[in-house]
């Protein structure tokens, strides 16, 4: 059961990435990635990481995937790439590099890591997520809020700016 | 249960996709989302692992993974509507020089 919902999810994330790159419409693109960010997000449930696939609805295909459709918006998409390529060949050796990348990666999947059989007892929800991101990773986690106030102001320093 | 090396087998394919997007496109808005499709097939693999050694270190990584990103996105899209502003197009060919 748990195998037949990874296939069928796993195969609509792999067609919606592939969505993502081949429409030429951004927004359609946006759209994909949605979809895909879902399909993440159903993993993690079944991964016991209940907390992380609500976040990445909430942050993921909330805020940011808004953040991108407004970009889209603003810029007035599908005319930018029109026109005679300049790096034609680019594009060309990009399809079999990314197909060697992905031998590679599964390459370093199999050999490098130790199957652990069976799998130990879940983590313990959002419980051990907490404890963990209060006590072992507390520096970590406050300097992501000074990353986000760099963000911020760089945003602010960024739109303000008179050019 | 769903074996873990077939989470970390969709991560890999995943991640394969995002790197040719960033490839192929030259819309810098695609780009970005083939970005974010790369840092979304890592977290998979952070998380499937992590669950397979029965530790929530890999979900606190990914919760700062998400964070990173979301900083990433706000600047990088003002930068993107910033350009846009002075060249009236968007193709990241035409974008050699750092500064403007």
């Amino acid at each position: 059961m748990a195998l037949a919902v990874f296939l069928l999810v796993g195969a609509i994330a792999v067609a919606s990435a592939i969505g993502l790159i081949v429409r030429r419409n951004p927004l359609h693109g946006a759209l994909f990635l949605v979809v895909n960010l879902f399909c993440v997000a159903v993993f993690y449930l079944m991964l016991e990481a209940e907390f992380l696939a609500a976040a990445q609805v909430i942050i993921y295909a909330g805020a940011i995937m808004v953040l991108f459709v407004f970009a889209i918006m603003v810029l007035i998409p599908g005319t930018e790439e029109l026109g005679a390529d300049p790096l034609a060949w680019q594009r060309r050796i990009a399809v079999p590099l990314g197909l060697f990348l992905l031998i590679e990666v599964g390459f370093l999947f199999r050999t490098r890591l130790v199957p652990l059989e069976p799998p130990p007892a879940a983590p313990g929800g959002i419980q051990a997520v907490a404890r963990m991101l209060f006590t072992d990773y507390l520096l970590p986690f406050e300097v992501t809020s000074v990353l986000l106030l760099a963000a911020l102001v760089g945003v602010l320093a960024l739109t303000r700016r008179k050019a | 249960m769903v074996p873990w090396s077939y989470y970390t087998a969709l991560s890999a394919i995943l991640f394969a996709i995002g790197v040719v997007g960033v490839l192929v496109r030259r819309n810098p808005l695609v780009i970005f989302m083939s970005i974010e499709l790369m840092l979304n097939a890592a977290n998979l693999a952070f998380v499937a692992l992590g669950r397979q050694h029965g530790s929530a270190d890999g979900q606190v990584i990914v919760l700062f993974v998400m964070t990173v990103a979301a900083a990433e996105v706000a600047v990088g899209l003002a930068i993107i509507v910033a350009i846009f502003r002075t060249r009236e197009r968007i193709s990241v060919d035409d974008l050699t020089l750092t500064r403007w």
